[in-house]
């Protein structure tokens, strides 16, 4: 995984609560068997509409995602992630999460940073005002900058360290190999397996 | 002081606690379907890594498959891609896999039940976010994405910070006709779809205690609805009589030994929740949504809401958006609702219960004019026990489609869409914009109002129904 530390790029306002996983990413595109290639199911429903934000070209070559509250409800698909990173985004910024898709944005790196109701509501509108205007993420500091606003956002201490790290999870996993084994060796041995000698 | 449920069975699976790290937990059971698994076993083969631990995952295939033809070759290249690369990667990676067409196939929370494998105080993990449903057992179970599904078919581990705990107690014992359905719709609508993040739920009381296990596992399917982590009943006697003699079951006195084990897994009296919901079992009634989430839900004998119901300017935005792409009127009385389509299935509501509850109400009834019925059974095993009872030929006399094993209409992945505007009864679980297909409308409800809601075309329960045969 990449290294994180600071982005800067166009701030995209989507004022909507409630963005679930299938309005990221409906069933239908989920086919594929890559990481890459899902942008063009990204919000598929929403981009036949002329007024969606990201038909308007001010909007369209956005990297920070600006959503509503409770961003990313519904299934587990990765896909939604990766949707959004394969079209260019690398930060979504919103009130609250889902807890499935905030913790696959850590493991993908894709930063999502928990901000203040009313702070998403002030970057709203100053991007509404300025539409095509910068943001700043900055995860070191855990602050993000939009003209005259600075706020601190959060994101748990673990996901940040990787994501500043760029460290895959499973190598630092593996380097517990041995606690592993010892656990495996105390399972008690009426629990299920799926094969039998 | 004692602990919850939720807490014992999770120190039970901490491989290694550091403070300032999540704990790194040890998983019991991964399941695995087509739609969440290829990238995973794909970094596998990069980083050239093995499965740790076949003997302890299972993989079926569900999302994508047809419900029609499914003993010829799919006919979607795309999906029969998406099917064969798992097909491939299990027979690669050593994994056991019930594809198409064998016994053991079906929806993946379907399966696990079934065979034995889920049982209580396990940890369970599935790229599926309905893995909440297997917390009926008494086991912690959620949904994870590819990354971690990789994560735990490399080191069969999961590092994952510790959730706070809730109880839903639900007191009292649901009315004649209420279904384990109403109650989590109730509780979702009453919680709405944010109310359970960052929680490991505990649904407890006499309304919990009176559930069948698919009762149970109804309820806590849907936990992920109102953004649980994961939903959990303790074990009990239901919960060992359901699990004796399944395939992969303990036996003798490994059965003895685990039997001894569940028992122990009870909230201690003296244990705290970090948040207490109480909701009235006996107030319930038949339970529908007429939004684009499972929170935005009324009694069937209510109508629809109207933004300026709400104080709130944000649910009042996202209530006038619900309507509109609903095409619902505020104030129409639910029961008016014409529907077009009813979907029994899903690994909501889609067990050999949920037929047989569908059977009994359309028995000696006829689908309505301009709706059409597909019922979906959860499993081929599902499949075989309601054509061994005849549930088959009800549904049929009926005027319904009965199809082959798979998520079907739940997800709309396979041909099993809804059209543009076209409008569904479903007893799955998620009403999302689009999910059953580009377009369409979604009212989710239970069984007895699917059922009725196919026989008179417009929303409605049993109630409703004049007499069949008479
Ligand atoms: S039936 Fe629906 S909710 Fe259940 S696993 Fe399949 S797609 Fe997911």
């Amino acid at each position: 995984m990449e290294k994180f530390t600071t982005h800067t790029g166009v701030g995209v306002p989507l004022r909507r609560s409630n963005v679930d996983t299938d309005q990221i990413i409906p069933a239908v595109y989920l086919k594929r068997v890559t990481r890459t290639g899902f942008e063009d199911g990204l919000f598929a429903a929403w981009r036949n509409d002329p007024g969606f934000v990201l038909n308007n070209p001010a909007y369209s070559a956005g990297s920070v995602l600006v959503a509503g509250p409770d961003f990313g409800t519904g299934s587990s698909r990765e896909h939604a992630v990766w949707a959004l990173q394969n079209y260019g985004f690398k930060v979504v910024l919103s009130a609250r999460f889902a807890d499935i898709f905030r913790g696959n944005s850590g493991k993908a790196g894709l930063v999502a940073g928990q901000l203040e109701e009313s702070v998403v509501e002030q970057i709203w509108a100053y991007l509404e005002s300025n539409p095509g205007a910068e943001i700043t993420v900055d995860l070191e500091a855990r602050t993000v900058r939009a003209g005259d606003i600075e706020a601190t956002f959060e994101i748990d201490d673990y996901t940040r360290w990787r994501l500043l790290e760029g460290l895959d999870d499973i190598g630092i996993t593996l380097g517990h190999e041995a606690d592993i084994a010892a656990y495996e060796s105390s399972r008690p041995t009426w629990k299920p397996v799926t094969q039998h000698a | 002081m004692g602990k919850t449920l939720a807490e014992k069975v999770w120190d039970e699976h901490v491989v290694r606690s550091t403070p300032g790290e999540p704990d790194l937990l040890y998983i019991d059971l991964h399941l695995i379907h087509e739609v969440t698994s290829p990238q995973a076993f794909d970094g596998l083969r990069l980083a050239g890594r093995p499965v740790r631990r076949p003997d302890l995952t299972l993989a079926t295939e569900d999302h994508n498959v047809p419900t029609l033809d499914w003993d010829k070759p799919i006919a979607d290249p795309v999906s029969k891609t998406q099917v064969d690369t798992l097909r491939k990667n299990a027979a690669e990676f050593g994994v056991r896999l019930h594809p198409l067409g064998d016994i053991e196939q079906g929806i993946v929370h379907v399966v696990g039940p079934q065979l034995g494998l889920t049982q209580p105080g396990m940890t369970i993990v599935c790229g599926d976010s309905h893995t909440s449903t297997h917390g009926a057992f008494g086991a912690i179970a959620f949904g994870i994405g590819t990354s971690e599904v990789e994560h735990v078919l490399a080191t069969q581990t999961l590092p994952q910070a510790k959730p706070k705990t809730m109880a839903v107690t639900v007191n009292g014992s649901l009315p004649e006709g209420v279904t384990a359905k109403d109650l989590v719709l109730t509780l979702i609508a009453h919680t709405g779809t944010g109310g359970g993040q960052g929680y490991i739920v505990e649904y407890r009381g006499q309304a919990i205690e009176e559930l069948s296990m698919e009762g149970r596992m109804t309820v806590c399917n849907m936990s992920i609805e109102w953004g649980a982590k994961a939903g959990m009943i303790a074990p009990d006697e239901t919960t060992f009589a359901y699990i004796k003699d399944k395939p992969e079951a303990p036996q003798g006195a490994d059965w003895d030994a685990a039997v001894a084990h569940w028992k122990t897994l009870v909230t201690d009296d003296d244990a705290s929740f970090d948040k207490e919901i109480v909701l009235d079992a006996a107030e319930m009634t038949p339970f529908v949504t007429w939004g684009t989430n499972p929170g935005q839900g009324v009694p069937l004998g209510a109508t629809v809401p109207s933004p300026d119901d709400y104080a709130d300017p944000t649910d009042r935005i996202a209530t006038e958006k619900a309507l509109e792409y609903m095409g619902l009127e505020a104030g129409t009385p639910m029961r008016e609702i014409k529907v077009d389509t009813v979907f029994v299935g899903s690994c909501t509501n889609g067990r050999i219960e949920d037929l047989r509850l569908a059977a009994q109400i359309l028995e000696r009834h006829h689908v309505a004019e301009g709706t059409r019925l597909l019922v979906v059974p959860g499993s081929v095993r599902v499949r075989m026990q309601a054509e061994a009872e005849g549930l088959d030929k009800v549904f049929i006399a009926a005027g319904a489609e009965w199809r082959g094993a798979g998520c079907s209409m739940c997800l709309g992945m396979n041909p099993d869409q809804l059209t543009p505007g076209e409008r569904s009864a479903s007893t799955s679980n998620r009403n999302f914009e689009g999910r059953q297909g580009k377009g369409g409308r979604t009212h989710l409800v239970s069984v007895p109002v699917a059922a009725a809601t196919a026989v008179r075309g417009t929303l409605s329960s049993p109630a409703d129904l004049v007499p069949a045969g008479v």
